[in-house]
């Protein structure tokens, strides 16, 4: 399949050319020169630190001290143990990660499928406006963590003025208590990714054969009924890498913590990725930090696992 | 217009008002819609260009009343702390290193997991799939001592060299090359070229539009890159823009004008980059989406 149409039988490379070999010839070097650049960055920078990372993970590995002794599990069990130090803030780190996906992952998965129904239809300008949804995402997150917060600022941000104006008397502390905190950074996040699953949802849409709609509409279907039949079952397999993505993204939540809240009030926003990293690579306890990240992805693991059987059973 | 006048002309055009409640409706909401998106980013433009004691002045003037380049001259002009200038050319230096290596390298190995057959290369390729579902903060301690073995913490390399290590220009290739023609390759086998002549000569001019979505995505994503530079890169002088907004932030405090003249100058070339390569940016983005 790889090779099609190089291998149809009639393809006789003359013989007298080297270069002119089959390309499937097994004794040919050339294939692992191509592969060569590329292998070369996957082992050192993937494969490798793969299997290094649980290595660390069974060490009291303190990067700024010479000796790195085994400790097998003991960084694991440790996490789940009442009385050592390291358990409760990771798990209070956690809960933040979890708290942020359980609020932001709906928002992002329902709001942006409105916005690309809407965009999906023909108008003059719907290009731009596509164009213009999108726009925040190509800012990184630390131009949009600056940015918003000095808008959500209390005393002297756009937000509280403008809800001034409204009507709202009070400075709502934006960034320094809860649930405010948390209503900020998920609003920002929803503002700032919004138009990447936007442009998703909208070529997922785009694929769905007009003639089915068309089949809907002589049998009578209204527009609900056409949403419900024929839009949501040909938006299956982009839903489920939208809400995937969407997790995905959420559990790696870092930048909006680190530049808008600080992690504050207390320790409320640390998400797990902020604790890991500051855990790892500022205190340099870097076998707990790797236990930790093992931790976290078996958590995401087991969410994505049941996020792929709920999909999966809806489509029996 | 009074009441029955407009009712009137709206007769006149055969339209009821609820036609043109229906017609004006779907136009508020996308007006409405860009006006949230752009205006917080019209507001970060407008603050650096005010003198900062205008920043915090209520009700805010979204054109600036003084225009003043003080935010714009306190960065290009000041301190060993917070070289933003620096920061933006190391930045430009970082990205456009980063999607070179990746586009090399990852064309050339897409090409061999397209187009050939070769011993191990259900293998690599099952290996470069079982890791995509490694995520990424795994990667977190062990690449930091990986890049320190080299030598390379606090040095650029450490955010140009191992996240060209990700799989996806790979895929996105691969995926390009699979939906060539073959007869274009056989001509050239024919004609003695090898498979060197036939990649620079016949495939890679084929794949400019991808080979060009795949440059800007990456450019993007390492021009935004903030966790691994901020552990990273420790050295004012050695920070791309992204963890040097951070300090900036933490170093003005409320110097809201100098701030927001960061943003700024962290945002033009990847706006300007938006801009121009929207088409490529837009499908690499949703063709990802869809092969998932």
């Amino acid at each position: 399949m790889a090779t099609q149409g190089i291998e149809q039988p009639e393809v006789r490379a003359p013989k007298k050319h080297s270069g002119g070999r089959k390309p499937t010839d097994p004794g040919t070097f050339t294939p692992y020169l191509f592969m060569a650049p590329y292998l070369v960055l996957f082992l050192i920078f993937i494969a490798i630190p793969a299997v290094f990372g649980i290595w660390i993970s069974l060490h009291s590995w303190d990067y700024l001290l010479p000796g790195k002794p085994w400790v097998g599990l003991q960084n694991y069990t440790d996490l789940f143990s009442s009385n050592s130090s390291t358990s409760e803030p990771f798990w209070n780190s956690m809960e933040a990660t979890g708290k942020f996906t359980l609020y932001s992952v709906p928002l992002l998965v329902i709001i942006p499928l409105l916005i690309a129904l809407f965009l999906n239809q023909e108008f003059p300008g719907r290009d731009f406006f596509r164009a213009v949804y999108f726009a925040p995402y190509v800012l990184g997150v630390a131009v949009i963590g600056i940015l918003w917060r000095f808008i959500l600022d209390p005393n002297v941000g756009l937000l509280n003025y403008y809800l001034g104006v409204l009507g709202v008397s009070e400075n709502i502390p934006w960034i320094t208590a809860v649930p405010w905190a948390w209503i900020s950074l998920v609003g920002v996040t929803v503002w700032w990714t919004l138009g990447f699953n936007a442009v998703i949802y909208l070529a997922g849409l785009q694929d769905i054969d007009p003639a089915l709609y068309d089949a809907a509409k002589v049998d009578g279907a209204n527009r609900w009924q056409r949403f419900v039949n024929v839009t949501m079952p040909g938006l299956r397999p982009v839903l489920l890498f939208v809400v995937t993505v969407t997790i995905l993204a959420s559990a790696n939540m870092f930048g909006q913590s680190y530049i808008i809240t600080q992690g504050a009030p207390g320790e409320e926003t640390t998400t797990a990725i902020m604790y890991i990293a500051e855990t790892g690579l500022r205190q340099f306890n870097m076998g707990v930090a790797a236990a930790m990240s093992y931790v976290l992805a078996l958590a995401l693991l087991i969410v994505s696992v049941v996020n792929f059987a709920v999909f999966r059973n809806r489509g029996d | 217009m009074s009441q029955p006048a407009a009712r009137a002309q709206t007769k006149a055009d055969g339209r009821s008002p609820r036609q043109i409640v229906r017609l004006i409706l779907p136009y508020a909401v996308l007006i409405l819609l860009t006006i949230l998106f752009v205006a917080p980013l019209l507001w970060m433009l407008s603050t650096s260009l005010k003198p900062n004691y205008q920043t915090t002045q209520f009700p805010p003037s979204w054109i600036p009343k003084d225009f003043s380049g003080e935010g714009y001259s306190k960065i290009f002009t000041t301190s060993s702390q917070t070289p933003v200038l620096r920061w933006f050319l190391n930045s430009v230096i970082a990205a456009t290193a980063h999607a070179a290596l990746v586009l090399v390298t990852a064309s050339m190995a897409a090409y061999a997991l397209a187009r050939m057959n070769f011993r191990g290369k259900n293998l690599m390729f099952a290996a470069i799939v079982g890791t995509l579902f490694i995520p990424q903060f795994v990667f977190l301690m062990p690449n930091y001592l990986i890049v320190d073995f080299f030598g390379w913490l606090d040095t650029l390399l450490a955010v140009i060299v191992p996240g060209a290590a990700g799989a996806f220009g790979v895929f996105f290739l691969r995926q390009f090359y699979l939906s060539l023609p073959g007869e274009l390759e056989e001509a050239a086998l024919i004609d003695g070229a090898n498979r060197f002549q036939i990649f620079l000569r016949i495939i890679l001019p084929l794949s400019k539009a991808p080979l060009a979505t795949l440059a800007v995505l990456s450019f993007l994503v390492n021009w935004n890159d903030f966790l691994w530079p901020v552990y990273v890169l420790f050295s004012p002088q050695n920070l791309t823009l992204p963890p040097g907004l951070s300090i900036l932030q933490g170093a003005y405090n409320t110097n809201y004008t100098v701030i927001m003249a960061g943003g700024v100058i962290a945002s033009i070339p990847v706006l300007i980059l938006y801009v121009f390569a929207q088409r490529y940016i837009i499908e690499g983005v949703s063709r990802s989406g869809l092969k998932g």
